[in-house]
């Protein structure tokens, strides 16, 4: 069976993802085990420059207008038929706005299967062995890879993106791209972030609520610590589809990266599309009334006692230290 | 313009979750399901552009624990047709299987508008509106947090990482993956829920089980890290005091 590895490059405005980087972390792993060439997969337009750092046995790029911005529809087109042609072992894709948008659809039109929440590969007596993190983060599932060709969508959490960086530009072969039929959508803009009155990205000192806060009213107590700390509020997902928080203080998937000295979590479970953004986080520490909750598995400190009675005393005990500095 | 939304039932996270003797998944017997959330904001979507510009929405849900609050509350939101898919599902099935009768009562009656959560939880195989859009060769966005409707198009807005989006205009019928409604979840009364009860009628549609084109099988088990946090114990006075020192000591105060 083919044991060669194809990775979808994720880039977007002039900037490879780092998502790109975790699964060409993965992809060297396994393919030296596996015996396997590792093949990156670069689509695009007057993109080449963006495969200089890539770590792969080799780079395939696809240059053409239609692939000047992302398209699912365009990518499907691409790689439909290196995927029919080439029946790589294992393709991965980013498990992301940009990855999971193509995996899925491949999967039901090529009849090919595709495991999701991806964390790690690994071969074990030849045979190609996965690790998704499911439920929340709280239960993972080890399986094995069908063959002969299977999809997977890759989280961040285990390959560090360094490790996908080369210091040598790999090989490069251009491919001809099809004749790609018009696609049914169509980029009109990109629409830039808003910019809060803070960037979250840049602060030192973060207290972070999640659903655990309750209500909008609570946000005081977080607001209050906050100021103790000298820090600033952010947030989970829920918080800011409730409007309770702008979108400028999300910190997830779709929110921002952070890497503060301290990341105070109040409240929140840690989802994997919470995480992913905390990971570079110097400290953690989390108060959560679930033992269970998967942000425990991140923390370096933790406490089940309820914040709402938590959070007062400690705010107290901050401004207790600041006036007896002060005077 | 008909807009349907296909809704899963997830394990709720707030239970423990056990895992079968097997190891092969969770124990059904300690499981309660409820409504994925993204599904939720795809209802509220749904709901809100018929709102807007009249439409005709149908939810669908599989017929295990839990659909019939899902499809009942649905309706006290305003959607006008209530589908249960009913058949021997018993074992459950993955997204592929899911995705697949979806199509096949798609392909029936079609759709302009297909809304469904971006992910859930549980989705071991892939989200179902991509898989669902690759079976009706669809076009599909997914992270989808704003939607506007002209008579053959759609204007989304899709959520990039870094609080970047996109404007993508979208020829219908398409099927949209929801990170986020345009407003927040509405809460809806229980005298409600129960007057829908009483009115709303709902559909069920007995389907044969479609196997999944390739079943991904393994073993399951709690996810407990090595490296996991040192909890720190006592009374509110004493974890506040070393809440503190532990700040000292890291050089945040």
């Amino acid at each position: 069976m083919n044991q060669d590895i194809f990775i979808l490059i994720e880039h977007l405005r002039g900037q490879v993802a780092d998502i790109s980087y975790v699964m060409l972390a993965a992809g060297r792993a396994l393919a030296h085990a596996a015996d396997g060439r590792v093949t990156a997969i670069l689509l695009g337009h007057n993109s080449q420059a963006l495969a200089n750092e890539l770590t792969a046995d080799q780079v395939w790029y696809m240059d053409h207008p239609s692939l000047a911005d992302f398209n699912p529809e365009i990518y499907q087109q691409a790689l439909e038929p290196l995927l029919t042609q080439h029946a790589p072992r294992l393709m991965l894709f980013g498990d992301t706005s940009i990855g999971a948008e193509v995996a899925g659809p491949l999967s039901s039109r090529l009849g090919l299967p595709l495991v999701s929440y991806c964390r790690s590969i690994s071969t074990q007596d030849g045979t190609l062995k996965f690790v998704s993190q499911v439920c929340g983060g709280k239960i993972l599932f080890e399986g094995e890879l069908p063959g002969p060709t299977a999809l997977a969508t890759m989280m961040p959490g285990v390959y560090k993106p360094e490790a996908g960086h080369s210091a040598q530009p790999p090989h490069i072969t251009l491919l001809e791209a099809p004749a790609f039929t018009e696609p049914r959508l169509r980029l009109r803009r990109y629409i830039e972030p808003e910019i809060g009155d803070v960037d979250i990205s840049k602060e030192a000192m973060l207290v972070a609520v999640g659903r655990g806060i309750q209500n909008e009213d609570n946000l005081q107590l977080a607001q209050e610590l906050a100021d103790a700390l000298g820090g600033v509020v952010c947030s989970s997902r829920p918080v800011v589809d409730q409007g309770w928080l702008p979108a400028s203080r999300l910190v997830g998937k779709s929110g921002k990266h952070v890497k503060p000295k301290l990341y105070l979590a109040l409240g929140i479970s840690g989802a994997p599309e919470h995480v992913e953004a905390i990971a570079d986080a110097e400290m953690i520490v989390a108060v959560n009334s679930d033992p269970d909750a998967p942000i425990f598995n991140l923390a370096k400190y933790g406490s089940t006692l309820d914040l709402f009675e938590l959070v007062p005393v400690l705010t107290e005990q901050l401004q207790q230290i600041s006036s007896a500095v002060a005077h | 313009m008909k807009i349907v939304v296909p809704v899963k039932l997830v394990p709720d996270l707030v239970e423990e979750l056990v895992i079968n003797d097997q190891g092969t998944g969770l124990d059904p017997m300690w499981l309660r399901y409820k409504l994925n959330e993204l599904d939720e904001h795809a209802i509220e979507q749904a709901v809100l552009l018929k709102e807007r510009a009249g439409a005709h929405v149908t939810v669908i849900a599989l017929d295990i624990d839990g659909a019939d609050d899902a499809l009942f509350t649905a309706s006290a939101k305003g959607v006008d047709q209530l589908v249960k898919l009913c058949g021997d599902f018993e074992q459950g099935l993955n997204n592929h299987a899911l995705a697949g009768l979806i199509a096949k009562l798609l392909r029936q009656a079609p759709a302009d508008l297909v809304l469904t959560g971006v992910q859930a939880h549980n989705d071991l195989d892939g989200a179902l509106g991509a898989l669902l859009a690759g079976f009706l060769k669809l076009p599909y966005v997914g992270y989808v947090s704003g939607v506007s409707l002209s008579n053959d198009s759609a204007l989304v807005r899709k959520e990039y990482p870094g609080g970047l989006m996109a404007e993508i205009e979208v020829s219908l019928p398409a099927v949209l993956g929801i990170q986020a409604a345009e407003r927040p979840l509405s809460y809806i009364a229980f005298s409600r829920i129960r007057q829908a009860m009483k009115t709303a009628t709902l559909k069920e549609q007995f389907l044969p089980q479609v196997p999944p084109a390739v079943q991904v099988v393994g073993r399951m088990y709690k996810s407990e890290s090595g490296a996991r946090a040192m909890m720190l114990q006592g009374d509110v006075d004493t974890v506040a005091a070393r809440l503190v020192e532990i700040f000292r000591e890291a050089g945040v105060l």
